[in-house]
């Protein structure tokens, strides 16, 4: 199968190894990955922040850039959700690659049929289950089967793990104080746990959740989940 | 033109911090949610049909947008009929104007008051006190807020940022004496206060939840039963209602009483429904007007995407799951309507004050949206009423310079080749973990209550294009 990866611009810049994991993984599973080198932002942070104007020349050149490939995958929720929920309301033209943009839990486990992609590693891991992957794609427990079929993954549930950790994109500058009371208490339950990673779906947050980590001292990582499923030791 | 208590005076952000800093309330207002929050999970999760339910309740809700002239005629029309008097009001002065007036001409000096968000919404108490009438609210925690010479905090629980040792002091102040601060005690201290003003009254207010085209019929959904009192009790009754409150038939409450219930306090039916339709004489009040507000709902109305603000059947539903709620609390909203409701429903109702800042009280986490049982896509509309801002200069010429670069490939590529080279002295003094503590403005902002990640030795572009392209 012919998968496109849509790295996502914070991927691109912040976390490269999260996208390199994607490519590991699939091509493990046998599978071609390109990655269409005209991708940019996806537009998101502009659209949720009141900025329609600006996001549409994203939103065309996304459509534009990924047209033709049997399926378009994203190492992010929010990002995905971005392409599929919103997408369509903003261009019409974006329907069609639009339904073909998964998140990745979406395309090994839907798509591909696999939730044992061959991954090691013996650590304790809690997974947060991102608000956008969560409510808006409805991934359900994709990633935590995912998680759970990795050799010597010992996998911790996240006291109120449903709940927002507060990051919000411009929220968390907009908003600083209350984002900040949210964060800390996910911190607190992650903590809790006793994992040495907390893993999720979108590296936005986990930036978010891991700063609040390393501010507070306490010894858990944020993780992409892409990341554990490419781990081979 | 619109007004009234729905307009914040402070931006949230501002009001917010302050209630961040009062850890009772933070606790208060934690285990007060989450119990809420999980009575509510239990009740829905018993009814097989509860999507279907939503979907009936957003259905019936948005026909009544659709032909909402026609079912308001209809409605004044019936209630007339059974022997109501059916006023208009525009705005919340003229509202209170017109409730002022009726009271006057009753030549009461007191009117009791049941649990209502229409008159707190017009800021009837305020407009009755200066006309020199008292307005006694007679649903407890209204009447505890009322006591503490407070503004409610919730759209179903007024005093929840109070716990019940805080609520006995209240109560203390005011001459009411309960023997502990156990809740059936400080009810049996409420009783008493009350059943005084409720069989001396000859005016009563109130509100509605439903208001039937069809009949002329209105509703009041409540718990305690003090609203029953209200709504029997006096000579004249005054109910104040909102014009987006229609229902066109009867059966339609069929929906809307199995779905206000579960989701508002969490219980498969509430105690008290009230229904009456006109006067019936020898029975209950001999005297009934209806005050049918506007204050804002048409402006709101004639938005395609903000309209679905009006379906809104008060639940609270959405503040019980609001992680930004449950750490400020209502006050910080500047209006009775607080939590993912209130930040869009004031802003459309009224574009003053600090209410625009009210869009961005959100993370967009879309709990609200689920726990919603007329569907209002809450989050939708927030991104909506974000397009018009506020714009800060310099994030609009941010945003812009973003757009511009990420849209191109070599522009782009160049943008993040410049992000990663100017991280390289930053991250020299980073911490262990490649953590940044501290960063200039507007940057400060992220570093104010978390560190800050760094861009990557190589973009991920440049490693495809090394080792694969």
């Amino acid at each position: 199968m012919k998968v496109a990866l849509f790295v996502t611009c914070v991927n691109d810049l912040v976390f490269p190894g999260t996208g390199r994991a994607v490519v590991q993984v699939l091509e493990r599973l046998g599978h071609t990955v390109e990655f269409p080198v005209d991708q940019g932002c996806c537009g998101q942070m502009h659209a949720n922040s009141g900025y329609r104007e600006e996001a549409l020349p994203l939103v065309a050149n996304f459509v534009k850039t990924f047209d033709g490939y049997d399926a378009v995958v994203g190492p992010s929720g929010s990002c995905v959700a971005m392409v599929r929920d919103w997408y369509p309301k903003l261009l019409p033209d974006a329907a069609e690659v639009a339904a073909r943009t998964y998140e990745l839990s979406e395309l090994l486990v839907d798509v591909l049929g696999v939730t044992d992609v061959g991954a090691t590693f013996p650590h304790r891991v809690t997974y947060h289950p991102t608000c956008h992957g969560l409510r808006m794609l409805r991934l359900g427990d994709r990633p935590r089967r995912l998680l759970a079929a990795v050799g010597g993954l010992e996998l911790l549930d996240l006291p109120g793990a449903e709940e927002c950790c507060g990051f919000g994109g411009t929220f968390a500058v907009k908003n600083a104080g209350v984002s900040g009371a949210m964060l800390a208490d996910k911190c607190q339950a992650i903590a809790g746990t006793g994992a040495e990673y907390v893993a999720a779906v979108d590296n936005s947050c986990l930036a978010h959740i891991g700063g609040g980590l390393s501010r507070a001292g306490g010894p858990a990582r944020p993780i992409h989940y892409a990341e554990i499923l490419a781990a081979t030791s | 033109m619109s007004g009234g208590h729905i307009v914040a005076r402070r931006p949230f952000p501002v009001a917010a911090r302050a209630e961040l800093g009062d850890a009772q309330l933070r606790a208060n207002l934690r285990k007060a949610t989450h119990t809420i929050r999980d009575k509510r999970l239990r009740v829905v999760g018993e009814v097989p049909d509860w999507e279907a339910l939503r979907q009936a309740g957003a259905a019936i809700k948005d026909d009544v947008l659709a032909r909402l002239p026609e079912l308001l005629e209809q409605f004044e029309a019936a209630a007339t009929a059974a022997g109501a008097t059916v006023h208009w009001a525009r705005d919340a002065a003229e509202a209170c104007a017109v409730v002022t007036g009726l009271v006057r001409d009753t030549g009461a000096a007191e009117v009791v008051k049941v649990k209502s968000m229409a008159t707190q919404e017009i800021g009837l108490n305020e407009a009755l006190e200066a006309a020199g009438i008292a307005a006694v609210e007679t649903d407890l925690a209204e009447l505890i807020v009322q006591l503490a010479g407070d503004t409610p905090s919730h759209i179903l629980v007024p005093a929840i940022h109070y716990n019940r040792a805080q609520i006995r002091e209240i109560f203390s102040r005011n001459g009411l004496s309960a023997r502990t601060d156990d809740p059936p005690a400080l009810a049996e201290a409420a009783r008493r206060h009350l059943r005084a003003k409720f069989l001396s009254a000859r005016v009563g207010i109130s509100g509605a939840n439903f208001a039937v085209a069809e009949s002329g019929t209105l509703v009041v959904v409540e718990s305690e039963g003090n609203g029953r009192m209200c709504l029997t009790l006096p000579e004249t009754l005054i109910s104040v209602v909102g014009i987006e409150k229609i229902l066109p038939t009867f059966r339609d409450l069929e929906v809307f009483l199995q779905l206000l219930p579960r989701s508002s306090t969490g219980e498969r039916m509430n105690p008290y429904t009230s229904l009456w339709t006109g006067v019936t004489p020898g029975d209950g009040p001999q005297t009934l007007h209806i005050v049918l507000v506007d204050n804002g709902r048409t402006e709101t109305l004639a938005d395609s995407v903000g309209r679905q603000a009006l379906r809104c059947i008060r639940c609270s539903a959405c503040l019980n799951v609001c992680p930004v709620y449950e750490r400020v609390g209502g006050h910080a909203y500047g209006s009775v309507y607080p939590g993912p409701i209130g930040a869009i429903l004031s802003p459309q109702m009224s574009g003053e004050g600090a209410n625009r800042t009210l869009p961005y009280a959100s993370t967009l986490c879309g709990a609200c949206y689920d726990a919603c049982p007329v569907r209002i896509n809450i989050p939708e509309v927030l991104v909506h009423l974000r397009q018009t801002g506020p714009h800060p200069p310099a994030e609009r010429a941010a945003m812009r310079a973003l757009s511009w670069a990420m849209r191109d490939r070599r522009r782009y590529t160049a943008a993040l080749r410049a992000a990663r080279r100017g991280a390289a002295p930053i991250r020299l003094v980073a911490g262990r973990r490649g953590a940044v503590r501290h960063l200039p403005w507007p940057l400060s902002k992220w570093t104010s209550t978390r560190d800050a990640p760094l861009p990557a030795k190589q973009t991920f572009r440049e490693w495809w294009a090394h080792e694969r392209a």
